[in-house]
């Protein structure tokens, strides 16, 4: 039944994995071992040719990322792992963490060695503390067993690692914010240019990558990044974590390769939930801009053919709705989430989803007025591209999307006609 | 003398030695304190401001902005009930308002008596589990309400067993 690829999710049926044991047993630290005998340069090299893109939802293509690294810097150089998995929708990021926390070690490791850093860091979100006591416990026996530290395995190389924790911040998965965080500051983006691999943590150059991503790594330093470029479909190498919820017959986390028709992820997903119709689907996140069934059931889920229809794979957290979901109720739900998480740093996305939020709420309990929908449109383009970091983007793309193609359910709202949810009248929103 | 325990003040000498600048221990530190007083009250912040070397006011400016750092003291068991869209699609609302029935308080109260407080959150990455909540760190998925009355109980079991 399962059409699963399993290589990410490989040691996530194995209890003994998330132990230094284990770990060896299957295969662990064998790219390593292959790593600290290749030039930096063929490490690149090796990342470039797998094709592999960000996990955590720019999708940047991780062998560029690591190629503008300068090779000489006064200041030391930094690998930092992305584990604050707080995009709505998604929850693969903690799997790693539980199951397999030494692939993330290892490939850091193999991160530090390609861009000449000795130092990294694992940011993960202070709500995953029982995730945050496995990383940690995992780090200490790769110090005991001579995989972190100075000289590892006799080899000359050098790489501290630690795992930091966040307390609270949707914003801290933004990369400079996340800097800014464990600087010891409040999570506020950082005017971009210079990048981070030019000026990041402390004004060092630094690879920031998210934790499936690194922790990809070390699979394709041992299989080849051919091998698995190859798994995937042209630009869009390998396999990635899909996070099915929603209105989905068997919820989950499925390892699919790139390019997978999406009517086969629902597949795997046992379909939409008690024989009800798709209405619509998230494809990557509660940032990325919705689809219509009729748009997700042509769709390929790979960076390119996603962004080709407007919208983006993101975090891979791919929520399905049923023909009973109010659209406007979603979109409320959307922006109160980004409303909450905005850190107030530029007015358009401070101001602008709080009127969002507020335009939405009492469109939906029904004192819409005419012209509301144009207004929410307006207000949505207003932040869109005028705020320091995706944030504003994020609130605002998804909005528009579900303006544009279920306007007539908020015409329907206007006119007093019955929500889609079925119910009688408008349920509000748990909100406080 | 410090506000805190042996443990906790070793753990935070730990942390200072992980990073180049002392201050970067800052938000861990915080969580940590909190999760031995349950709450950050000033005496605390003092402290932690001054192991990392920063002034009152500026952990302040940090405490102020995460979420889950707080200056009052929560329940002993804080239920963070998740209402964000995965959740909601599977009825975390219904979870949410039971929630608040059960323990007779709303977002960000704390019960009477102490043993619980209730918080509506944002996502808590449980969405392929969902509906979900956590109490303190631990979480609870795939809830029912009758699935929540039980782990109610077994924490009010666990609060009067104390």
């Amino acid at each position: 039944m399962s059409q699963e690829v399993k290589i990410i999710s490989k040691r996530f049926d194995d209890p003994k994995a998330a132990t230094l044991d284990g770990y060896l047993a299957s295969g662990g630290f064998q790219a390593l071992e292959k790593a600290l005998t290749m030039a930096p340069e063929a490490i690149i090299d090796e990342v470039k040719k797998s094709n592999l893109r960000g996990r955590g939802g720019a999708g940047f293509p991780t062998g560029m990322k690591w190629s503008f690294v300068p090779k000489q810097s006064e200041r030391p150089k930094y690998v930092l792992c992305n584990a604050d998995e707080s995009e709505p929708g998604t929850c693969k990021d903690r799997l790693i963490l539980q199951y397999d926390p030494f692939s993330l070690i290892e490939g850091m490791i193999i991160a530090g060695k390609a861009i000449d850093s000795h130092q990294g860091y694992v940011f993960i979100r202070g709500e995953y503390r029982y995730l945050f006591d496995i990383m940690e416990r995992a780090i200490n026996e790769a110090y005991r067993a001579g995989y972190l530290g100075k000289n590892i395995r006799g080899s000359g190389l050098d790489f501290d690692l630690y795992a930091h924790s966040g307390a609270g911040a949707y914003e801290c998965g933004e990369e400079s914010a996340l800097m800014e965080s464990l600087e010891g500051k409040r999570g506020i983006p950082r005017l971009k240019p210079p990048f981070p691999a030019i000026s990041g943590l402390y004004g060092g150059p630094t690879v920031i990558n998210n934790m499936e991503t690194l922790a990809t790594v070390p699979h394709i330093i041992v299989g080849g990044g051919e091998w698995y470029a190859n798994l995937g479909v042209p630009k869009n190498g390998g396999t990635r974590l899909f996070c099915l919820s929603g209105h989905v017959a068997r919820p989950g986390v499925y390892e699919l390769p790139l390019g997978v028709p999406f009517p086969r992820l629902l597949e795997v997903g046992g379909g939409v939930a008690n024989g009800k119709k798709l209405k619509a689907v998230v494809p990557g996140g509660s940032s990325t801009p919705m689809f219509t069934a009729e748009e997700a059931m042509g769709l390929n889920m790979d960076y390119d053919s996603i962004a080709k229809a407007g919208s983006f794979l993101g975090s891979g957290g791919v929520v399905i709705l049923d023909e009973n979901t109010c659209m406007v109720k979603f979109a409320l739900r959307i922006m109160q989430f980004y409303r909450h998480e905005s850190c107030g740093w530029c007015v358009p996305c401070r101001e602008g989803t709080n009127w969002l939020h507020l335009a939405l709420g009492r469109f939906h309990a029904g004192g819409g007025r005419e012209g509301d929908v144009d207004l929410l449109r307006e207000v949505s383009e207003n932040i869109l591209g005028r705020t320091f970091c995706p944030l504003g983007d994020a609130a605002a793309m998804p909005t528009l999307s579900i303006l544009k193609r279920f306007r007539q359910e908020f015409l329907d709202h206007l006119a007093g006609k019955p929500c889609s949810c079925g119910v009688s009248g408008r349920p509000a929103l748990a909100t406080h | 003398m410090s506000v805190f325990s042996q443990a906790t003040q070793e753990r935070f000498q730990t942390l200072l030695s992980h990073y180049p600048v002392k201050r970067s221990a800052l938000v861990p530190m915080l969580l940590f304190a909190q999760d031995e007083l349950g709450y950050l009250p000033p005496e605390a912040i003092r402290e932690v401001g001054e192991l990392v070397g920063a002034s009152e006011l500026a952990v302040r400016e940090v405490i102020g902005y995460y979420s889950m750092l707080r200056l009052e003291p929560a329940g002993k068991y804080h239920v963070q009930v998740c209402t964000n869209i995965s959740c909601m699609l599977r009825g975390g609302d219904d979870i949410y308002r039971h929630c608040k029935e059960r323990l007779g308080i709303g977002h960000k109260e704390v019960a009477a008596d102490g043993v619980f407080s209730l918080e509506e959150v944002e996502c808590i990455g449980a969405c392929s589990w969902a509906p979900a909540l956590q109490v303190n760190y631990d979480f609870h998925q795939e809830l029912t309400p009758e699935k929540v009355d039980e782990i109610l109980r077994d924490y009010r079991k666990k609060a009067a067993a104390r």
